[in-house]
């Protein structure tokens, strides 16, 4: 056995204390027979921390596209040749969205945009969007609209967002070379006046943007640091017309390496599957992440690119026997 | 929701890969270009997990909503598909 397992065994597993940068790098540079053995650690801890439950969440663009951001993973950025149009989506379409996702067993809802941060319209439309939720579908509405002021984060803790999404995409140091409109400090702002607002903070990122493995050993230990409430785990999916439109895709082996190391940096944090798991993992790699540290999944679509039916995912959890999380749990 | 279409499809319907233009598309609706010029497949297989983005009958873009289940497209001058 690797020490560094031996040392997350007693730390992770026992004491509750995740791995530190230098830690969750040795398992980021496990050899693959190590890898087994790293997953199933990684599965005691998600169990001994967090429980066996999944929490389900659906999403939904409200805004797609026309953004003036240069996020270079992005298809929704105007600022590159992507066949992605801008589009607004309707009140009672929203509403819709969330029944069917509600439908799903899930708890969350989660209502995104592209945008640098929200204007007033779109403040209304979200006011409006997730008034209109609310009154017809039982189900927890989250958003992720960009950057905020500190009016803006009360003005959504007003409307009853409980959890706000923010990822920071990628560590400091890699940043730059994937966004250059905003900075990763700006970023970090938002999502202080967050935690600070009483909403639950939900921060991740994107791996395969080009990050070294010490970029993603870093990654991971700023969102240690961070300790937000959930952290989704993308994969990039190189979108057409992209600055990052030729990168391969992450390689299996790798991603499961990566599930294992943010789990065992962050026993306790719900690590969801977001974006790029069918390229990356497909079917058996989705089942092996779920036994390695995943607890939470983003059932059916994605904003401009198609999921899995939900139903595959939710007889996948019946088949490993997790349970879904009730709503009940959430609140 | 996606794979190959046997024949022409009407608007409104959904058809896949071919988009609103079905078999007899005569661009294709992921990159836009001619159906008949060009390897495609790996287009077929990336619509697997995409909407279309072009319209098949004219090559313009269209507007795309993805929802949690399905997806809505709208060509300016071909009407909406939906999946």
């Amino acid at each position: 056995m690797p020490e560094i397992l031996d040392q997350a065994r007693t730390q992770v597993l026992e004491n509750g204390v995740g791995l530190d940068e230098a830690g969750v790098l040795a398992v980021l540079n496990l050899p693959d027979e190590h890898l087994p053995a790293a997953l199933q650690l990684a599965h005691e801890v998600r169990m001994r921390w967090c429980g066996p439950e999944v929490e389900v969440e659906g999403i939904v663009s409200l805004k797609t596209g026309g953004c003036p951001e240069d996020c270079h993973f992005c298809s929704q950025s105007g600022l590159f040749t992507s066949p992605v149009r801008a589009v607004w989506l309707d009140i009672p379409s929203l509403v819709e969205a969330a029944k069917q996702t509600a439908k799903t067993g899930a708890t969350e809802f989660c209502i995104v945009a592209a945008v640098r941060g929200p204007d007033d319209r779109l403040m209304r439309q979200l006011r409006e969007g997730v008034a209109a939720i609310q009154a017809e579908v039982d189900i927890q509405v989250a958003a992720s609209v960009g950057m905020l002021t500190q009016e803006q984060v009360d003005e959504l803790v007003e409307m009853g967002v409980h959890r706000y999404n923010h990822n920071l995409e990628t560590c400091r140091s890699y940043f730059p070379n994937v966004v250059t409109t905003h900075s990763w400090e700006e970023r970090w702002e938002t999502l202080r006046m967050v935690r600070e607002s009483g909403m639950e903070v939900c921060c991740g990122g994107i791996l395969g943007l080009g990050e070294s493995v010490e970029q993603r050993a870093e990654f991971a230990a700023q969102l240690a640091e961070l300790d937000p409430h959930e952290v989704p785990l993308n994969f990039l999916n190189p979108r057409p017309g992209t600055p990052l439109g030729d990168r391969s895709v992450v390689e299996g082996k790798d991603a499961l390496r990566a599930i294992a190391a943010f789990r065992l940096a962050m026993p306790r944090t719900i690590l969801r599957y977001a974006g790029g798991r069918e390229l990356t993992l497909g079917d058996l790699g989705t089942r092996s992440g779920l036994l390695g540290g995943i607890n939470a999944v983003i059932v059916g679509n994605y904003l401009t690119t198609l999921g899995r039916p939900a139903t595959t995912d939710l007889e996948l959890l019946q088949d490993l026997k997790m349970p879904v999380k009730a709503l009940s749990a959430t609140l | 929701m996606s794979g190959d279409t046997t024949g022409p499809a009407p608007l409104g319907t959904s058809t896949g890969f071919g988009g609103p233009a079905g078999a007899g598309a005569s661009w294709c609706d992921r990159c836009g270009t001619p159906t008949g010029e060009g390897d495609h497949t790996a287009c077929r297989a990336a619509r697997q997990l995409e909407p279309p983005r072009y319209c098949g009958h004219c090559r313009r873009r269209m507007k795309v909503q993805v929802l949690p289940v399905g997806w809505a497209a709208v060509c300016v001058e071909h009407g909406e598909t939906r999946a």
